[in-house]
């Protein structure tokens, strides 16, 4: 051996050629800047760009560092943030307007034949049902023309104006998902809309991101904890959440956090990437774990309540859950909470249908706490919304008492219902009488009916578990063992460590839970038996404990200033916010397909139900003022006004009252209730930032058929009886419900692949934005490294570009000033919370019909066409006068509204008013966000804490005193990222450095939750839950295949396939369907979206790896090579969420159309429960509440095919 | 005594999350270009596996490293030198494309440009060599995630030696698991790629021991691709020339942390210097196979000491180089609390990145058809600390990893590890530390202030605690070719011409 083999070198001369590398690696700038949707990691990067070129992007790792003792934050970005700069110059990218040639030549005509007028043009097309036809066939089959920039916005604003001219402007939507990625942009459709009327689709519920247990148990929609705060965490169950796969920059503080002592157990069926860190991987069955948790809270109840009592958990139960609230026990059946106003002392109190009862221990008698629903919205008596346990009337102090079980008058049988083979189970409850204006009533407490219900073994009669190898009884640890496939030994150490654990730290027990837990259509109840776990354990509000879940989660954390921005309450907008999954719901004719709720859910023995089909549902929760839906009505609601005001109504209320009194006679007709008539259909749809038509439509072939009236693999029947008992069942479901599909994109995906006209979007290196996260307390900016590349231009300027033109084209179509009527729903964080103790129908006489009360709310608004494009760009003085508004605060922010018109000075309305803050620019609309918010603005902070003060009677501006000369700008967060700051616009307290956790505030300081009691819901007393059996946690089995009907006609077409549950688990290579299509995601995962099946599933098959296989069923077809692993469940197959059909998709040989992508086997189905409304938390509000677009129980034929066609020959 | 520096990363196994970031900020930088697509400098394979190339650990078949014959002396295995001059045009050992695989791209143009059809248009693959259709049978990341396990993670060459019913039930779900292994080329300081390479091309930096193919000198003959037991060099089709993983030297050069480890969302990755004895290394790579591990670690010198502070002094490293040294999380982890190992050392390279063994759940066994982990009946925090068998993941084959099969090395590494997760649990839940505590924490080899100190830098480093990077004195450099301040004038002005081929 010598040195000649290792060859070392020292000479520079030797070594010149080193610059080789070194000039690659030579750059000219580097730009702070980040991803702006779908991705919720806001992640700080910087962009490198070499000779006006961008050439690649690594993280920026100067977060500000939290607490003394947690991991840093640093870096942030994953391999698919880290491929972003491939778009920009990829032959993907979309660099021109494009249209569809089809339809160019027709328009271009049709403007000739109408003496140039746009409007008129695109009239005459939509009034030429085979022109019609020949556009919408031909959409997403090629035959794109490069057009100019101006005659694209004319189409899309011709389309717009004849829409609201003809139909109204309720038949215009806009969909665009996650705002808090990309704010400005985000905000640029939504206020376009909101200025036109036209219709707000929400995202977060049809994503299925929404988890409705939050809103049941909370108020709350979603708010959860950084991930910094799992670090805080000693015992974390991760419950079908795959971090490394959707939370790849957190997931070291998983890894990290056992080294500081945690024990990590990781729920998932398959082996998952997470599953590597666990202590414990716990296979349990899919879509089981409401079983597993359920024994896991019996196993509590029994050692931590009945056969000994923790102090801290005591304490915990009594002031922050409803567990010692009192609940009526009539005729052997629980009810409602027992109303305050029943008793003598508090008769007559305001609100009183709204304040609740617990029992005093000291005092040995029922007494009303502070802080119910009741309180949050006193007019008169203000200051008791709070926590403390004190008689909201004499302010004495209460011992709540969370059971009768060692003094009660009597022991009363309950009958309970449980689903699967179970039926209706006798249990017992022991109960106090109290006497009421209405005579003498039996009460028990919430407690003692959660021991019931869990079946704990506390020496009543009735059917309860004698031991844990109890199989019989639910919900012992041996009953859940035929649901999970886990041994009871396993559930029974793992209980019992998560009790233990929750003791010793006082709740850092924390349950991550994700997509794999909340895609199944009984998500709720699967939510709530874990969530039952946390509050058993006094873990939610804690930091490290608490439910932390992540799904498509997006904490747009100045959500009050940007709301009224992005929903033009500058102008007073009354916005039309839409439940999208109703919408597709609905307008895709996905709910002709089945026979409704009944063949999937389960319900009680004992109830009797009022309707037979969702749709029924649907249509009763519109008219009651659950759920909003648009169109409103058949009728255009502008000649709706104009109708009345023709018949004398002079006044707004008049007007109001035209409207209802011709829903009661039938004269104004709920497009709900016709859902197919021409007049019912939305027509103009606008899609930005999203893939509406491709990864976002469940449905997705009922979608190309029926909105896009193109070709689809679907081949579902409809049934001959569709059981619909309030809805008209047009005899042939309509094909090609858009006039026009606009899509603002920088990639021609899926969704711009199926538009008329593709509007081609600035990237994310381009143009200047905010994005925040649930994921972290920071505040990033996206800033343009380059411009705009090639004709691109941000979503801002492009619909600024389309107000403008929509401003224009009204002239002459439109008159000056327009007066509609808007419907909304009864709405969370108002007093219409209070709007409807007992569920009762106006149509049928129960009730009156009253806008606001029992029915919607009608709000007539006047809008100026012409002068659209001049509020767009002006922030309206609403925001000076209203202030801004969040969590039924409001914040006066006059002054800051002043200081940003003198930064950057607007128009003014008229030649004497003030100047306004102007919007012109993406770069203003970010700084007026940071302006006017708490989150961002110290100052407002603490104003916003006093508003909280009056509300609460606590004192609390001592939270925001450190903060509040903080004002955080653009270029304060261009310099270093910027934490949020602490502000009752959200729950957690995240001062000096506190890793955010919600509920803090809750739980520290006092302030109720948003909820009917004030406190954490175990019972959900609202008449439809109690009808459906989902008052108290609670087991449903899952729908199977035989239940769903979708796969009888697939079967009919051959007996090749092997069925197996279908489900779409979010993927390695994309986020979302973004990156999927990039060259590095496609080559790092093997050139597709592959199939992955077990191993010896796949051999039964003849399938060996890497062979293609189809996989169908009779909403549509996929066909994509297939991947066999030892990891994947038998049984089951995953396609990653979310596919393209542009990139590499075959012909299908059985369907002999394009085969689809990953939504072509879903179908939307929704859970009626969720529709509830009028009631505390349940009503509505955007993203907030609403059914859910569950896909996880879908069920596919899978079999093996020879290699498939691009292009040429189908073969079979 | 001839000291040398070496810049070393470590990648912590066990915090490894699989993301491939590491590979794409790698190729985003250095070879995305053509003649250079198949190439990664940085992966990330998913173990049990073949890894990329494919079975790139087989060297019956890829005659990777060195073997020491014998008589005690050491040999390429590619071939003798004589022999070698041979092969020179015909080299059965190297891979070939299949063992890669063929880049591929879509024509994604068509989305735009297909006239009307009756079928929607979608971008059909094709080859990013021949432009034609192509077949995708292969990739650089073929089985992750225990893709295609029946026919990868079964032929893992490191599965080897494992007990049969153990194998089987790995793909099974009592004990199904996987990990991940990063890999860059290890900067060897026996590299097999220099002793192989006919033009003299390769050689290893003094200064750091980054190991570099000279673009100007490669003639093409493509002995470092196979010689190297690795296979992390790679031959540009392109421009004829041999190219591998430079450590990112000019952002080292810089005081930045090479691309794959800044960009290491797990925060897995630390780099930082390692000062060893170069006098050593032709008798320790000459070891017998149960000496090799410890006689390589042995090589690396306690930069505490005054001896080789001296020697260093006198081998040209500066003192900034030396406080760098002691600084050095990597020392920290190899030498002071003994948890990191290098990749296969029995190829008798001395691969200077190291590894720490990552941890496993705990196995199960099926009853009937119910799972039942199999936890022992008394309370434990963790329960492998008492049984390391019990963990999914084989110690044998983590043992045919990093310590030529020695699975006590494993052991030991592991305990430790769960030591500190044992301590840090009962401190932070317990609030005390009794003494049955610190009694295992003895038994695990370690004490309260170790434990401490593996917490801290395991868990909460920031990135100057995980990235202690030397100062690299580019003026001195500069300085023997140009006037420094002529330079700074003069910099980057003149047209750049990359090597051509065969010159």
């Amino acid at each position: 051996m010598n040195d000649f083999w290792i060859n070392e070198t020292v000479d520079p001369a030797a070594r010149k050629w080193e610059e080789f590398y070194r000039n690659r690696f030579a750059h000219d700038k580097r730009v702070r800047t980040t991803h702006g949707v779908n991705c919720t990691g806001s992640c700080s990067w910087e962009v490198y760009v070499k000779d006006g070129i961008v050439t690649w992007e690594l993280q920026a790792t100067d977060y500000p560092q939290l607490e003394e003792g947690l991991p840093p934050y640093e870096p942030r970005g994953c391999q698919r943030g880290i491929s972003y700069s491939w778009y920009l110059y990829s032959p993907i990218r979309v660099k021109y307007p494009y249209a569809r040639g089809v339809l160019i030549d027709m328009y271009r005509k049709a403007k000739k034949e109408s003496l140039d007028d746009p409007v008129a043009a695109w009239a005459r097309i939509q009034d030429d049902p085979q022109m019609r036809s020949r556009y919408q066939t031909a959409r997403g089959k090629g035959g794109f023309r490069r057009i100019s920039w101006d005659e694209a916005v004319e189409i899309a604003a011709a389309s717009t104006v004849h829409t609201i001219k003809r139909h109204g402007p309720d038949r215009v939507a806009g969909f665009s998902p996650i705002p808090a990625m990309s704010q400005v942009s985000y905000a640029a459709g939504s206020r376009f809309m909101s200025l036109i009327g036209g219709v707000i689709m929400s995202f977060y519920d049809w994503y299925c991101d929404l988890p409705p247990a939050s809103p049941e148990v909370w108020g709350e929609q979603t708010d959860v904890p950084e991930s910094a705060d799992w670090y805080n965490s000693r015992f974390i169950a991760v419950v079908g959440s795959n971090l490394n796969m959707t939370r790849t920059p957190d997931t070291h503080f998983i890894s990290e956090v056992r080294h500081a002592g945690a024990k990590l157990v990781v729920f998932s069926p398959d082996f998952s990437q997470v599953a590597k860190y666990a202590d414990w991987w716990i296979p349990s069955n899919p879509g089981q774990d409401t079983a597993f948790w359920l024994a896991v809270d019996h196993v509590l109840l029994t050692e931590l309540y009945a056969q000994r009592q923790v102090p801290y958990f005591q304490d915990y139960a009594k002031q922050y859950t409803d567990l010692p609230f009192l609940i009526e026990v009539e005729d052997g059946i629980p009810g409602q909470y027992v109303r305050a106003n029943v008793l003598d002392g508090y008769q007559d109190i305001e609100n009183g249908d709204w304040k609740l009862l617990m029992w005093d221990e000291a005092t040995d008698a029922p007494r009303m706490p502070n802080g119910a629903i009741g309180d949050r919205w006193a007019k008169e008596k203000k200051g008791n919304w709070n926590l403390k346990l004190e008689d909201a009337v004499t302010g004495q102090a209460i011992k709540p008492q969370l059971s009768f079980i060692d003094k009660h008058d009597e022991v009363a049988e309950v009958k309970l219902d449980f689903f699967g083979n179970d039926g209706t189970i006798t249990r017992s409850v022991p109960v106090r009488i109290i006497e009421t204006a209405n005579g003498p009533i039996k009460v028990t407490t919430t407690f003692d009916l959660l021991m019931a219900r869990f079946g704990v073994e506390r020496g009543l009669p009735g059917f309860d578990a004698k031991s844990y190898d109890d199989e019989d009884v639910p919900y012992t640890p041996a009953w859940q063992e035929q649901y999970t496939g886990i041994h009871r030994d396993t559930l029974i150490k793992f209980a019992r460590e998560w009790g233990r654990n929750g003791e010793l730290t006082n709740g850092k027990n924390m349950v991550i839970i994700g997509a794999g837990a909340n895609h199944w259509y009984h998500n709720n109840l699967l939510y709530r038996s874990a969530i039952t776990a946390l509050m058993l354990t006094g873990s939610v509000g804690v930091n490290g404990g608490g439910l932390a879940h992540y799904v498509g989660q997006e904490k747009l954390v100045a959500h009050a200033s940007w709301g009224s921005i992005a929903m033009g309450a500058d102008w007073g907008m009354p916005p039309r916010h839409q439940n999208t999954p109703s919408f597709h719901y609905v307008h895709s004719d996905q709910w002709r397909y089945e026979r409704g709720y009944r063949e999937y859910d389960s319900l009680p023995e004992n109830h009797p139900e009022r309707f037979d089909h969702t749709i029924d549902h649907q249509a009763r929760a519109v008219r009651q003022g659950w759920l909003p839906f648009f169109p409103q009505f058949k009728q255009n609601p502008i000649s709706l006004v104009r109708e009345a005001r023709r018949n004398g109504a002079e006044t707004d209320e008049a007007v109001v009252k035209h409207v209802v009194d011709g829903l009661k006679s039938g004269d104004v007709e709920f497009a709900i209730d016709d859902p197919d008539a021409p007049e019912s259909w939305p027509r103009t749809w606008f899609i930005w930032r999203g893939n509406a038509i491709g990864t976002s439509a469940k449905g997705h072939e009922f979608f190309l058929k029926h909105y896009l009236g193109t070709h689809s693999t679907a081949i579902a029947a409809e049934p001959t009886d569709h059981g619909v008992a309030e809805v008209t069942v047009r005899p042939d479901a309509p094909i090609g419900k858009m006039d026009l599909v606009v899509d603002l994109n920088f990639r021609m995906d899926t969704s711009a692949l199926y538009s008329d006209i593709v509007l081609p979007a600035a990237t994310w290196y381009e143009k200047d934005d905010l994005n925040t996260t649930d994921m972290h307390s920071f505040i990033n900016p996206m800033q343009a490294a380059v411009p705009p590349a090639w004709e691109s231009k941000d979503d801002w300027n492009i619909f600024k570009a389309i107000a403008k033109k929509v401003s224009e084209l009204s002239a002459g179509n439109l008159p000056d000033v327009v007066e509609d009527v808007v419907m909304q729903p009864l709405v969370h964080d108002t007093a219409d919370e209070l709007a409807q103790p007992k569920v009762a129908d106006w149509r049928t006489g129960e009730v009156e019909a009253i806008p606001g009360k029992t029915m919607p709310k009608f709000k007539v608004v006047k809008r100026e066409y012409g002068r659209i494009y001049d509020k767009m760009i002006n922030l309206g003085e609403g925001v000076r006068n209203n202030g801004v508004a969040a969590h039924g605060l409001t914040i006066p922010v006059a002054d800051f509204y002043d200081e940003l018109a003198r930064k950057q000075p607007g128009a003014r309305i008229s030649a004497d008013s003030p100047v306004m803050p102007s919007l012109e620019r993406g770069r203003q609309v970010a700084e007026a966000i940071l302006a006017l918010d708490p989150a961002a603005n110290g100052e407002l902070a603490h104003r916003a804490f006093e508003a909280e003060e009056a509300k609460t009677g606590l004192e609390l501006t001592h939270l925001a005193a450190g903060e509040r000369d903080i004002r955080t700008d653009f270029a304060s967060i261009v310099a270093q990222p910027r934490r949020i700051l602490t502000t009752p616009t959200w729950s957690g307290i995240v001062t000096k450095g506190r890793a955010y956790n919600p509920f803090t505030l809750n739980i520290e300081q006092l302030i109720p939750w948003r909820t009917l009691t004030g406190r954490q819901h175990f019972y959900l007393d609202h008449e439809q839950y109690l009808e459906w059996g989902e008052s108290l946690p609670v087991y449903k089995p899952r729908p199977d295949h035989a239940m769903l009907s979708e796969t009888e006609e697939s079967l009919a077409e051959g007996q090749d396939g092997q069925l197996f549950n279908y489900i779409t688990p979010h993927g390695k290579w994309s986020i979302h369907s973004t990156y999927s299509e990039t060259d590095r995601m496609m080559t790092l995962s093997r050139g597709g979206y592959p199939i992955w099946i077990n191993n010896k599933d796949a051999a039964n098959l003849g399938i060996v790896d890497n062979d293609w296989v189809e996989l169908y069923n009779d909403n549509g077809v996929f066909v994509q090579r297939c991947t066999t692993s030892a990891r994947i469940p038998r049984g089951t197959v995953f396609v990653y969420h979310a596919t393209e059909r542009t990139v590499g998709i075959p012909i299908s040989p059985r369907r002999k159309k394009r085969a689809g992508m990953n939504n072509s086997l879903t179908r939307a189905r929704l859970k009626p429960v969720l529709m509830s409304g009028g009631y505390a938390q349940f009503t509505y509000a955007f993203n907030y509440w609403g059914p859910t677009g569950v896909n996880r129980d879908t069920f596919v034929y899978l079999r093996r095919i020879d290699k498939p066609s691009y292009n040429g020959e189908v073969t079979s | 005594m001839r000291v040398r520096a070496q810049m070393s990363m470590l990648f912590h196994l066990d915090k490894c999350i699989g993301c491939h970031t590491c590979s794409v900020a790698c190729k985003n930088l250095w070879t995305d270009r053509k003649g250079a697509e198949y190439m990664w400098w940085n992966n990330v394979e998913t173990r049990p596996g073949t890894g990329y190339p494919t079975g790139w650990e087989d060297q019956d078949h890829y005659k990777g490293g060195w073997k020491r014959d014998k008589d005690g002396r050491l040999k390429l295995r590619l071939h003798s030198r004589a022999s070698g001059l041979a092969k020179l045009f015909f080299n059965p050992a190297l891979p070939e494309l299949d063992d890669y695989y063929e880049p591929f791209t879509f024509k994604y143009g068509d989305l735009f440009d297909s006239p009307q059809g009756d079928q929607q248009p979608t971008a059909e693959p094709v080859s990013k060599i021949t432009w034609q259709p192509v077949e995708i049978t292969s990739g650089p990341n073929w089985d992750d995630d225990l893709g295609g396990s029946d026919i990868y993670a079964a032929n893992d060459p490191s599965m080897n030696g494992i007990d049969a019913a153990i194998r089987d039930q790995m793909s099974e779900i009592e004990r199904v698991v996987f990990n991940y292994l990063p890999r860059i080329c290890n900067h060897c300081l026996n590299p097999a790629c220099v002793g192989a390479c006919p033009s003299g091309a390769i050689y290893k930096r003094a200064e750091d021991g980054v190991v570099l193919v000279n673009e100007d000198k490669c003639r093409a003959w493509r002995m470092c691709v196979a010689a190297c037991p690795y296979k992390k060099v790679y031959y540009n089709w392109s421009t004829g020339k041999s190219e591998k993983c430079i450590l990112c030297f000019p952002r080292l050069e810089t005081g930045q942390a090479p691309a794959c480890a800044h960009s290491c969302v797990g925060r897995i990755r630390y780099m930082g210097v390692l000062l060893y004895d170069a006098d050593r290394i032709a008798d320790v790579v000459s070891m017998p196979e149960d000496q090799l591990l410890n006689a390589q670690l042995d090589m690396i010198l306690d930069p505490w000491d005054d001896r080789v502070v001296a020697a260093a002094a006198a081998a040209g490293i500066g003192d900034d180089w030396i406080d760098a040294a002691r600084r050095s999380p990597v020392y920290q982890f190899v030498k002071v609390w003994g948890m990191a190992l290098p990749l296969h050392p029995e190829y008798r390279t001395a691969a200077m990145m190291f590894y720490i063994p990552p941890l496993s759940p705990v196995i199960s066994s099926i009853e009937g058809n119910l799972t039942r982990l199999d936890l022992p009946d008394e309370r434990e925090d963790f329960e492998l600390l008492e049984d390391l068998d019990k963990a999914r993941l084989p110690v044998q084959y983590l043992a045919n990893l990093f310590s030529v099969g020695d699975e006590e090395v494993i052991r030991k590494v592991l305990r430790k590890m769960l030591a500190v997760r044992t301590y840090k649990r009962r401190q932070s839940v317990d609030g005390e530390i009794s003494e049955a505590t610190l009694a295992l924490l003895k038994a695990a080899g370690t004490t309260p202030e170790e434990v401490e100190a593996i917490y801290k830098l395991t868990t909460i480093p920031t990135i100057e605690d995980r990235f202690v990077l030397p100062p690299y004195h580019r003026e001195m450099s500069i300085e023997t070719l140009n006037d420094p301040l002529a330079y700074k004038g003069a910099t980057g002005f003149g047209q750049i011409e990359p090597p051509r081929r065969g010159a």
